[in-house]
Formats: structure tokens, C-alpha cells, sequence
């Protein structure tokens, strides 16, 4: 038995008196994409905000590869592998393309005994990154804040898909988006696929999930309705999950 | 040829109501562009030249060597601890007690070297003092505190204790180290000066080519997508004060130098002249953009403007009026004006490529 590329186990988060997430565990092997969809305040952007090492779980465990992962800041998980595309794309405006790809992982250089900032080096491999991805911007030293939305979001996948991941997550990543914009991120999400980077997509379309997914887990208010294969399920099925928060699967078993 | 045509209405399109004056010379050529765009991203630097060339046509004692100097020592303090200001509007915050700190630095200063306490052990326990306030107030901040209160705070309380410790005396400073930081000179550049050119090289140095530099400026331009790139935030904030506070130690210094005694009247307003010059150099009060070399200029700038009406002879009074002024239009022409400029230039250029 292959162990499982990523694995959640029981995460329990509270904020104060509010329970954000009651045990949920989830797992996704190397390659595959996972759909994870639920109406609001399910707990699906703290869930994958504590994969991304943004917030801390107040219990549960993360396994990258069967082994206990140990970062507790989102620069650990960066290390292992684990990047995010948030759904504002998490970019600075005022710093330049490069700038913002390599925020908190800069090349440097040594100057006299000091690092000092390796500009150069790292405004030629940012070029390179998009033009290996295949994504276009004017230039990797314009500042952000120059560019349109949809070449934002070409800078927060170049950053997420640059480092050698394993795990991209992306929040929303079709929100906002108009359709050959859409096709793009589809084409991003296959590319990684194919490359066996696992990706976890939080998607209010249904639609995208269906086309490009594997899975897809539903979550309510913080605990998980289901898990289904996408080839097992309708649209109705997923539509029903999220509304009533209960699987109508497990409940058929119930009673007989 | 097509493509310009088309480029011409949809830029027409763009920008409709907001400027016409803009959008008509969309027509403008790439070197016509160029230059509007550089007028207005280098305005202080072109409104210093101006001014500078004015004053020598209307006051025969305003370019010598001597008022020059002058004038630069006067802006020294102003240099020195805007660099510190720089770093810490870069992330979005203001500390408005630096004038508080430069008093009870004077205070210490004077009081300590009066003890017979030698100086080389005076001058680094001052700016341990300035570095630890600052931390402090850095914490603060951290906690959630707005930098405007607890800096407001720290104005009166600051200030507060100097006069304590003083009991509001001014002690004189007869120190040979200190009368040569407040007027030696080396190689025909008073010292002060020297002194806050070294600070404004190394802060451009640290804000521009380092990583603690680009955390600063990334935290103030989008703190949220800084924290969640796993960028210390709090340290980075506590160390922006902290090198104010030790900055404005070092200023407070040069000024108790300069005027030969510590007294807790010291810096008095000096923190909202430092904001001024800070600003004036085109440093975003909202974060994520920084420029030293601004700083030096927009410093350079109010201490000039003052001592050109002061040998025209103008009432005194006047210079803060014109200050304001001046003040006022640079913010504009920063914030309105330069967005405007760039987000047109931006879009002629993008048409330009296609």
C-alpha cells in the first residue's frame, strides 16, 4: 500500500469560543486533485490556510510522505513543498514581479561580509520561471500594482508552481475570471498534474471541479459531509451535501 | 498605421473624465512621456534645483560656501533621524516621538558627561537608550496599539521625563568630542553633516539592497500577503522603531552638540519637521514605498527655503507659512498627481508593446 503524498489528520482549530474545524482529517496522493467545496464559514479556508502554515491547528497532525511534517510558519511549508495561491493572490503592489515571487526566499549575495540582495539574479530567473510556465507578463520589474488582474494571478501561480511543489493549494482560483482566463488556470492545474504535484482547489464552481478534479470532499461548518470520486457523483449529490450538510449515502447505509 | 489609431481612442476611453489635459497628450511622443513622467517622479529634486538657482539670483550671500555648509548642518538632525522616519512610514506606521527623545537624550547626555562620565561610554549608552525606547514603542505597536497613539504617547511622556530628570535646567556641554561632533569639521564638511550623510548612505543601502529593506517595504504595502509569505512582521516592526529611536538618540546628540548643553526644550516640533521632510520626499504615509534619497532632499528643501526668506529678510513667521505651502502641493504632486501620471504613462507604454 502506497502511503498517501498528503495527509491531514484529525486538525481540530478553535478561535477562542468558536470551533473553526472539529477533526477533520484528509488525504490526497501525489498527482491527484481534490475539489473542496462547501458553503461559507465551512472551514475549508482555515483548513488550508493551517496546510499552508499561515495559522497553527490547536490539534492534529500534517504528514508529507507518511512522515510527520514539523513547519509551524508559512516559510516551513514552503520548504516542504506546500505553497498557496490565495484568492487575492497574496501579491505586494509596490514591489516589482521578481520582487514578489521571491518574497521570503530572495537569492543573495555576499557584499564585503553582508548579504545583500542578488537583483540580477533573481530578476533573470523569474523571466525564465514564466517563460518555462508559459505565462506572460510586461515585465518581471514593473512593480505589481502596473499590471491587470489576470497577470496577477499569472505572478501567484509562477511564485506557487516555481519552487518545486508538491502540494499547490489554490483558494478560488477561478473567481472573478473571465472564461480564457479560466482556461488558463484549467491548463495550469493539468500541467502540475501531469508534473505529480498534487493540487487542492476551494472552488464555489462546481463546474471546474467536474472538468479538472479527482475528488472532492464537502465540508459544513467545520466537520466533513463526504468524500466522493468525481466520476461517482452528480452535481445534484454535490449540490444536496453542501446544503443539508448530511451524506446521503451514509444515511441510506443507516438504515439498512 | 492602425494600431496607433485604435491605441489613441482606447486611451481616449480610459481616461475620459478624470484628466483631459492627460488623456490628449496620449498623443504625446514616447520622449515627450518620458520627460512629463520624469518632472513629476522627480519634482523635489527639479523644486530644490529651482529654488536653489532663485535664491543665488536674489541674494548675493546665499551661494557661498560658508551659508552652504551652514544650511547643511542645520539639516543634519532632520537627515538623520528622517532616514529612521523613512524605514518606519515604509511600513505604514509614524512615530511622533522623536522630538520627545532627542530632549531627554540631551538631558542624559549632558547630565552623565557632567558626572565625569567619559564620553566613549556616554555616547553608546544614550543611543542604547534612543534604540530601547524605540523598541519598546516598536512592541507596542505590535500588540495592536495604532503607531499614531502610542507615539502620541510617548511625545508627552518622553518629554515628561526629561523634564523630571532635569528638573527643566539646561546643563552645559564642554566635552572636546562633543564640541567636535556639534562643530568640528573634516576635510571642510562639518561634522554633523558628514554624520548624517554616513546614516542616509547606509539607510539607502539597508532599504534598498537588503532583505530586512524589502520585508520593511512589503509589510507596509500589503501587511496581510507579508504575514501570510511567512515574513517576521513583528520583528520587522520592532526593528524599524527601534532604529528610529536609536537614530533619534544620535540626532539628539548632534543638536546638544551643536548648541553646547542638554536641555529638555530640546527637538522641540522637530517630529513633525522630520515627518514633513520625509514626505516631501515622496515616502508613502500609507507604507510600501521609501525613499532615503527623498528624505535627504525634502530635509535639504525646508532648510534651504527657510534660510533663502531669511536673507531676503522675510519675517520669520512667513517660513512656516511657505512650509505648509510647500508641503502641501509636494503631497499632492506624490500621491495624486504621480498615480495619475504613471497609470497614464503605464497604459501608453502597454500600447506601445502591442
Amino acid at each position: 500500500m502506497s502511503v498517501n503524498h498528503i495527509e491531514m489528520r484529525n486538525i481540530y482549530k478553535s478561535f477562542g469560543a468558536v470551533t473553526a474545524l472539529h477533526d477533520v482529517s484528509l488525504e490526497l496522493q501525489a498527482g491527484k486533485v481534490l475539489g473542496l467545496v462547501g458553503d461559507n464559514a465551512a472551514g475549508k479556508s482555515t483548513l488550508m490556510k493551517i496546510l499552508a502554515g499561515a495559522i497553527p491547528p490547536s490539534r492534529g497532525e500534517i504528514l508529507i510522505d507518511g512522515k510527520p511534517a514539523t513547519y509551524s510558519s508559512p516559510i516551513g511549508a514552503r520548504e516542504s513543498g506546500i505553497e498557496m495561491i490565495y484568492q487575492d493572490f497574496a501579491l505586494v503592489p509596490e514591489l516589482t514581479v521578481a520582487q514578489n515571487i521571491f518574497l521570503g526566499r530572495e537569492i543573495t549575495r555576499s557584499f564585503g561580509g553582508i548579504r545583500v540582495l542578488d537583483r540580477k539574479k533573481m530578476n533573470e530567473r523569474a523571466r525564465k520561471l514564466f517563460s518555462s510556465l508559459g505565462l506572460r507578463v510586461p515585465s518581471v520589474t514593473l512593480s505589481v500594482q502596473a499590471l491587470s488582474g489576470g497577470q496577477q494571478q499569472a505572478v501567484a501561480i509562477a511564485r506557487a508552481t516555481g519552487f518545486d511543489a508538491r502540494l499547490v493549494i489554490m483558494d478560488e482560483p477561478t473567481a472573478n475570471l473571465g472564461a480564457p482566463a479560466i482556461e488558463k488556470v484549467r491548463d495550469t492545474i493539468t500541467g502540475l498534474k501531469e508534473a505529480g504535484v498534487s493540487v487542492i482547489i476551494i472552488s464555489h464552481r462546481l463546474e471546474d471541479i467536474f472538468a479538472i478534479g479527482d475528488y472532492m470532499m464537502v465540508m459544513k461548518q467545520g466537520r466533513v459531509v463526504g468524500r466522493r470520486d468525481v466520476h461517482d457523483t452528480d452535481n445534484a449529490e454535490i449540490v444536496e451535501m453542501i446544503v443539508t450538510g448530511q451524506d446521503p449515502r451514509r444515511a441510506g447505509k443507516a438504515v439498512a | 498605421m492602425r494600431p496607433e489609431i485604435s491605441g489613441r481612442i482606447s486611451n481616449e476611453k480610459r481616461y475620459p473624465v478624470t484628466d483631459t489635459s492627460l488623456a490628449r497628450s496620449g498623443t504625446a511622443s514616447r520622449t515627450q512621456r518620458q520627460v512629463i513622467v520624469a518632472l513629476v517622479r522627480y519634482g523635489m529634486f527639479i523644486a530644490l534645483a529651482i529654488w536653489l538657482i532663485a535664491m543665488s539670483l536674489s541674494s548675493e550671500y546665499f551661494l557661498t560656501l560658508t551659508n552652504f555648509l551652514n544650511v547643511l548642518r542645520q539639516a543634519a538632525p532632520l537627515i538623520i533621524i528622517g532616514t529612521g522616519m523613512t524605514f518606519v512610514m515604509a511600513t505604514a506606521g509614524i512615530d511622533l516621538s522623536v522630538g520627545a527623545t532627542v530632549a531627554l537624550i540631551s538631558v542624559l547626555a549632558a547630565s552623565w558627561l557632567s558626572f565625569g562620565l567619559p564620553v566613549l561610554v556616554v555616547l553608546p549608552l544614550v543611543l542604547l537608550v534612543g534604540i530601547l525606547i524605540g523598541a519598546l514603542t516598536g512592541y507596542i505597536v505590535t500588540l495592536g496599539v495604532p503607531a499614531f497613539v502610542v507615539t502620541l504617547a510617548g511625545l508627552t511622556s518622553i518629554r515628561g521625563v526629561a523634564f523630571v530628570y532635569s528638573d527643566g535646567y539646561a546643563t552645559p556641554i564642554n566635552d572636546p568630542v562633543m564640541i567636535w561632533i556639534g562643530r568640528g569639521d573634516l576635510f571642510g564638511i562639518n561634522a554633523p553633516f558628514l554624520i548624517a550623510m554616513v546614516v542616509a548612505v547606509i539607510g539607502w543601502f539597508v532599504l534598498n539592497r537588503t532583505r530586512f529593506g524589502l520585508h520593511t517595504l512589503a509589510t507596509g504595502g500589503r501587511e496581510e500577503a507579508a504575514r501570510v509569505m511567512g515574513l517576521g512582521i513583528d520583528r520587522i516592526k520592532i526593528m524599524v522603531y527601534a532604529l528610529t529611536g536609536g537614530l533619534a538618540a544620535l540626532g539628539g546628540i548632534v543638536i546638544s552638540a551643536r548648541l553646547s548643553n542638554g536641555s529638555p526644550n530640546a527637538g522641540v516640533m522637530l517630529e513633525l519637521e522630520v515627518i514633513a521632510a520625509t514626505v516631501l520626499g515622496g515616502t508613502s504615509l500609507f507604507g510600501g514605498r521609501a525613499t532615503i534619497a527623498g528624505t535627504v532632499v525634502g530635509a535639504l528643501l525646508i532648510n534651504f527655503v527657510r534660510n533663502g526668506l531669511n536673507l531676503m529678510g522675510v519675517n520669520p513667521y512667513w517660513v512656516q507659512v511657505v512650509t505648509g505651502i510647500i508641503l502641501v502641493v509636494a503631497v499632492l504632486m506624490n500621491t495624486v498627481l504621480n498615480r495619475r501620471v504613471e497609470s497614464w504613462a503605464r497604459a501608453t507604454t502597454e500600447e506601445d508593446e502591442e
